[in-house]
């Protein structure tokens, strides 16, 4: 019994060993002047380009749209018309006379709302179609033909169940951003690679941490993917829903403006709704980086 | 000799469709407590199947598999598997993919501190809890391993199934891991059963060699018993006339006897 004990004491001497370049590797860090100006030179590369870019189309739009008679306004008349509401936001007169933070934030809201449904109820039914080959043989050519269906469409057949225009711009967001959460859910939780289910099998999971434990950390790739598809499709729908409802919002903005002929308005909004659809998609796709870290390759 | 593991009259046909393969015939295989067996054939025999018939991840389509005198015929603890291709979990760090089996084998038998002592035992038993931190993809491929390893071994299995452990790994790494692997068995006296298509790596491992026909319908044909005493050390052994012997039996098995058809 002695013999093997003295060998296993041999054997744990090499971890130090091992263990040595591990260490050395981490006091090569840059002094941190170099890393900040290494920052810097990173992100104007990353930033520049885009806006010398956005200085030429604004130019080009300058004199294209600057002659009499222009059926648009160039950019300098855009700013001069719109300058009140670009200097204050939040100013509220009653009605939907209103800033355009208050417009923003109500459609935001309601795409809040939507597409968190959606993302509950989404998932849920990936990841039953996903893990049941009846349920996927029953509910896919289902989904396959409603996700063609245009947000739109949905709703008149909407107002005529809820009504109510809040609910049924709630519900056309639902029904726009749940078909590519539930598609690609269905996929990852498809392509869980075996040896992860036999590792499950082997320690005897239950349903539940395989759930929790397996399932979603090994499919969260592919649900962001479809989170991120989503937003996106939500925001589009939501700003042509409020166009017919209309209320506060975004949308009935454009479309106020629109029978109001304020065409610099209309302009100054699409601004708006590009930029916070812009922040929404990296918003869930930030979050979906930090979610899955270390799930993309092991 | 008693038997611990019994694999009894093993038949597996695969079917799909109207199409039947018959992958293994009467498997008969009796391995004693503390044993290492190790199952050798060329690819496409059938040993990876027999290995998950018994870890319990396939069923066998006639015949059973008993331990300690109990069929068995689903996954469990008992049967720690070290996958192939390490099956580590990339979204957890070395610690949790070992405290994963741990909290679910010890969830009423051991506390809290008590299975956080045995998963950094674990780590230590294979000399990776220096990386209990970190994440699969930033260690090498043989430390992936050895946390596979750890993993199996801390669920205190009755029989370690190693399917292939070493066939992913670079020569070096390899050896060094064998002898971890050797220095383990001797230490915790495991039971355990080696898939492999490495003759050295039998030889030098094993007590008995299990060497499998061709496929389909792979029978066991021959069964060797390794004399050697242990501690073995792999430079001793090169010149040593049993080992030799035994190589060469395994290696007139594999390569005259049961040649690989395939095989150009």
């Amino acid at each position: 019994m002695n013999m093997p004990a003295t060998k296993i004491e041999v054997e744990t001497a090499t971890p130090a060993a091992t263990a040595a370049p591990v260490v050395a590797m981490t006091p090569k860090r840059p002094p941190r002047s170099e890393a900040y100006a290494r920052m810097a030179r990173e992100t104007a590369v990353r930033v520049i380009p885009p806006l010398v870019v956005l200085a030429l189309l604004t130019l080009v739009w300058e004199l294209v749209c600057r002659r009499a008679g222009s059926a648009l306004p160039p950019p300098s008349k855009v700013f001069k018309d719109t300058k009140e509401l670009i200097v204050d936001p939040f100013f509220d007169h009653g009605g939907i006379d209103k800033g355009l933070f208050w417009h923003l934030s109500a459609s935001l809201q309601r795409v809040a709302l939507g597409y968190s449904l959606s993302a509950i109820a989404g998932i849920a039914l990936g990841v039953l179609v996903g893990q049941s080959v009846w349920a996927m043989r029953g509910l896919d050519p289902l989904f396959q033909v409603l996700r063609t269906i245009p947000p739109l469409a949905w709703l008149p057949l909407s107002l005529a169940a809820f009504r109510d225009g809040q609910p049924s711009a709630i519900f056309v967001i639902f029904i726009t951003s749940i078909w590519p959460i539930i598609i690609n859910t269905a996929v990852g939780v498809r392509n869980i690679p075996q040896d992860y289910r036999n590792v499950a099998a082997v320690v005897q999971l239950n349903p539940l941490e395989f759930f929790s434990k397996i399932m979603i950390p090994a499919a969260a790739p592919y649900i962001f993917t479809g989170l991120r598809i989503g937003i996106g499709l939500s925001w589009l729908a939501i700003v042509a829903a409020e166009m017919l409802i209309g209320g506060v919002g975004i949308g009935f903005f454009i479309w106020d403006a629109w029978n109001s002929s304020h065409i610099s308005e209309i302009i100054l909004a699409l601004f708006y709704v590009g930029i916070v659809g812009f922040v929404l998609d990296r918003l869930i796709a930030g979050l979906g980086k930090i979610v899955t870290r270390g799930t993309a390759t092991s | 000799m008693t038997a611990y593991l019994k694999l009894d009259h093993i038949d597996k046909i695969f079917t799909r469709g109207a199409a039947t393969t018959e992958v293994l015939k009467d498997i008969n295989l009796t391995i004693e407590k503390g044993q290492y067996v190790s199952i050798i054939g060329h690819s496409g025999c059938g040993k990876s199947t027999l290995l998950n018939i018994i870890a319990g991840l396939t069923t066998a389509t006639t015949g059973g598999v008993l331990l300690e005198n109990r069929e068995v015929n689903s996954p469990g603890p008992d049967r720690a598997v070290v996958f192939q291709n390490h099956s580590l979990l990339p979204w957890l760090t070395v610690y949790e993919n070992v405290r994963l089996g741990v909290d679910k084998v010890f969830a009423r038998t051991k506390t809290r501190a008590e299975r956080d002592a045995w998963v950094m035992h674990n780590l230590n038993l294979v000399q990776m809890a220096h990386a209990r931190d970190k994440r699969p993809s930033e260690i090498s491929g043989g430390m992936k391993q050895r946390v596979g390893i750890a993993r199996a071994l801390a669920m205190e299995p009755k029989v370690l199934l190693l399917d292939e452990p070493f066939g992913a790994l670079d020569a070096l790494t390899r050896a060094h891991l064998q002898d971890s692997v050797m220095a383990l068995h001797q230490k915790l006296g495991n039971t355990i059963l080696m898939i492999t298509h490495d003759v050295d790596e039998a030889v030098l491992l094993s007590d008995r060699i299990v060497m499998m026909t061709n496929g389909p319908s792979a029978r066991i044909g021959e069964v060797l018993e390794v004399p050697l005493a242990r501690p073995r050390k792999r430079l001793e052994l090169a010149t040593n006339t049993t080992y030799l012997k035994c190589r060469q039996r395994v290696l007139e098995f594999l390569y005259e006897r049961h040649r690989f058809v395939e095989a150009a």
